[in-house]
């Protein structure tokens, strides 16, 4: 029962937001912006065809890789640096330097380095999508309580004891933060990589739409990518939601409390 | 092998702790602080031994010297003959903060076999020191919950659980019950003396509460305002059957609480 009026919540805005372009855009006459219903046609005509595989699934496994690269490194990274306060006063003024530097400014360089190809626009995403996930990991591992790290030290937990009970539980709630950061950044690069120079995608189909004026298809290539990005935040929901059960219920049981 | 310099205590027990003159001066860019001025005492295996001492006073810095987790500036301490260089295997400690000592992404259960694991102890094992832990502590059907959802009191006595699980053969408190309200105190305090008869360990027990101290312990060392050395060492000779209401309205342990109160109130004025 619970489910299911929280599921009605959660589509009752979209349904409403797709109705009303719906209606709004009934018998429009602009050329740029067609009726809902030719996109939707235009979408399934596009996008339920070979597309899927050619297309689709290739900026799928750039984003899903390169992201899961960059939150690899980001905790790589950030453990370490977070735990050290030498290492910290060394590295962050060229941590903020480097995040500092618009992404997509990158490409250009990056396509000199590693060509157009799938690495270029890996680099590309995963120089976006580390920062939030290092910067967030670092400051996580930094704030963890001083009174838990002494009790692992007093219990004489082994060191991988300390970092997968203590440290990497103990700062997940910043390093999820991150992650959601990173992960709408990685979105808009994977696109961003694949207009400057690319043979397939869901960016370049777009654009090329664009260029061709097939003015519905374009449209439908955007909502394919409102979806996509969905999707991908709300896998890391549901993964947040499991990870992190126990930090929703500390939360809740603290605002009860004052 | 124990060494011989300080064999017996007042109860004439074998030496299981030994703090020889430690001194801990903290030192950064614009402050030095001389926390510990050579603190010197031993505690007998199977004592219990409160320390009291005014806010301030460097108890939390002993104890963080004792158990290892601070290397003094001077001095040594030596556990059953050996010098502590790290936090050793035969103590426990219960920290002041129940809320901050407890990992909260754990189950009570977890939080307590933990350790165990840590140690690499069978799983079987495990079990059995879990369930009598928390049988002992009175916590026998809350093993699933977490943390956050239990009360003050009753986190505490999750953190007793686990270093009576670890069966050290020295439990070390440090303030423990400073937070919770008096009534869970008593019962706190009283459960603590009936895990010392029943589990034969040795408590080293730090308080700033000199009735908490009386009532509790065996012996109770004072100590002074920084730098800070032991005062006072007073044996309790009160009954070992303690109990809240007649221990505490006896006349001996009024008398005991004045010699205290007036220990501590010329150590102010000595020092300040
Ligand atoms: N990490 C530290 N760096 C510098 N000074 C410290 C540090 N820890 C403690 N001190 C200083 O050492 C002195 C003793 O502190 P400590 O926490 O040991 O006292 P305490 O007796 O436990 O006090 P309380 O009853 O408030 O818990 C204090 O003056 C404190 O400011
Ligand atoms: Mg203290």
């Amino acid at each position: 029962m619970r489910v299911l009026s929280r599921f009605l919540y959660a589509v009752a805005l979209p349904c409403l937001l797709a109705l009303g372009w719906w209606f709004a855009s009934r018998g429009s006459q602009n050329f740029f912006f067609p009726p809902l219903s030719g996109i939707l046609s235009a979408f399934a005509d596009v996008w339920f065809s070979a597309k899927i595989v050619e297309d689709v699934l290739p900026s799928v496994l750039r984003l899903a890789s390169g992201y899961l690269i960059a939150a690899g490194m980001g905790l790589a990274l950030g453990v370490p640096i977070g735990l050290s306060t030498r290492l910290r006063a060394y590295v962050e003024p060229v941590l903020e330097f480097l995040r500092a530097i618009p992404p997509p400014v990158l490409v250009p360089i990056l396509i000199l380095f590693a060509g157009i190809g799938t690495t270029m626009k890996l680099m590309v995403i995963v120089s976006g999508c580390l920062w939030p996930v290092l910067l967030n990991t670092i400051e996580g591992v930094r704030g963890l309580d001083e009174t838990l790290g002494a009790t692992t030290r007093a219990y004489r937990f082994t060191r991988r004891g300390r970092l997968v009970h203590f440290i990497l539980p103990g700062a997940a709630p910043l390093i999820f933060a991150g992650l959601r950061q990173s992960l709408s950044i990685g979105i808009i690069l994977m696109v961003i990589s694949e207009m400057f120079a690319a043979s397939n995608g869901i960016g370049f189909t777009i654009v090329q739409f664009q260029r061709s004026f097939a003015i519905p298809e374009m449209w439908s290539g955007i909502i394919l990518l409102g979806l996509v990005g969905f999707i991908f935040a709300s896998v890391l929901g549901f993964v947040e939601r499991r990870v992190l059960h126990w930090y929703f219920g500390l939360r809740a049981a603290e605002r009860n409390d004052t | 092998m124990i060494e011989d310099r300080n064999a017996a205590t007042a109860q004439g027990r074998p030496t299981l702790l030994d703090v020889d003159a430690v001194k801990m001066v903290y030192s950064s860019a614009h402050r030095t602080v001389e926390a510990l001025g050579g603190v010197r005492f031993t505690v007998g295996d199977g004592e219990f031994v409160c320390i009291v001492g005014p806010s301030g006073a460097g108890k939390t810095t002993l104890l963080k010297c004792i158990s290892g987790l601070l290397r003094p500036t001077g001095g040594t301490v030596r556990l059953e003959g050996t010098e502590v260089k790290a936090p050793p295997q035969a103590m426990a400690l219960v920290f002041q903060d129940y809320a901050r000592s407890l990992f909260p992404w754990m189950t009570v259960e977890a939080n307590v076999e933990l350790p165990l694991k840590q140690a690499g102890m069978a799983r079987r094992q495990r079990r059995d020191l879990i369930s009598s832990a928390l049988a002992d502590v009175g916590l026998t059907d809350v093993g699933s919950a977490y943390p956050w959802q239990l009360s003050g009191g009753m986190q505490q006595r999750v953190a007793i659980a686990r270093a009576i699980a670890y069966r050290p053969r020295i439990l070390v408190m440090d303030e423990p019950f400073a937070a919770v309200d008096a009534q869970t105190r008593a019962d706190l305090e009283d459960l603590v003396r009936d895990l010392w008869h029943k589990l034969g360990v040795t408590v080293l027990f730090v308080t700033h509460d000199i009735d908490e101290a009386i009532y509790l312990g065996e012996r109770v060392l004072a100590l002074s305002a920084s730098p800070t050395v032991v005062m006072d060492d007073i044996a309790i000779d009160l009954p070992d059957a303690r109990d809240q209401i007649g221990t505490r309205s006896l006349s001996r342990f009024g008398e005991l609480r004045k010699e205290l109160y007036g220990q501590i109130q010329r150590a102010r004025h000595t020092s300040g």
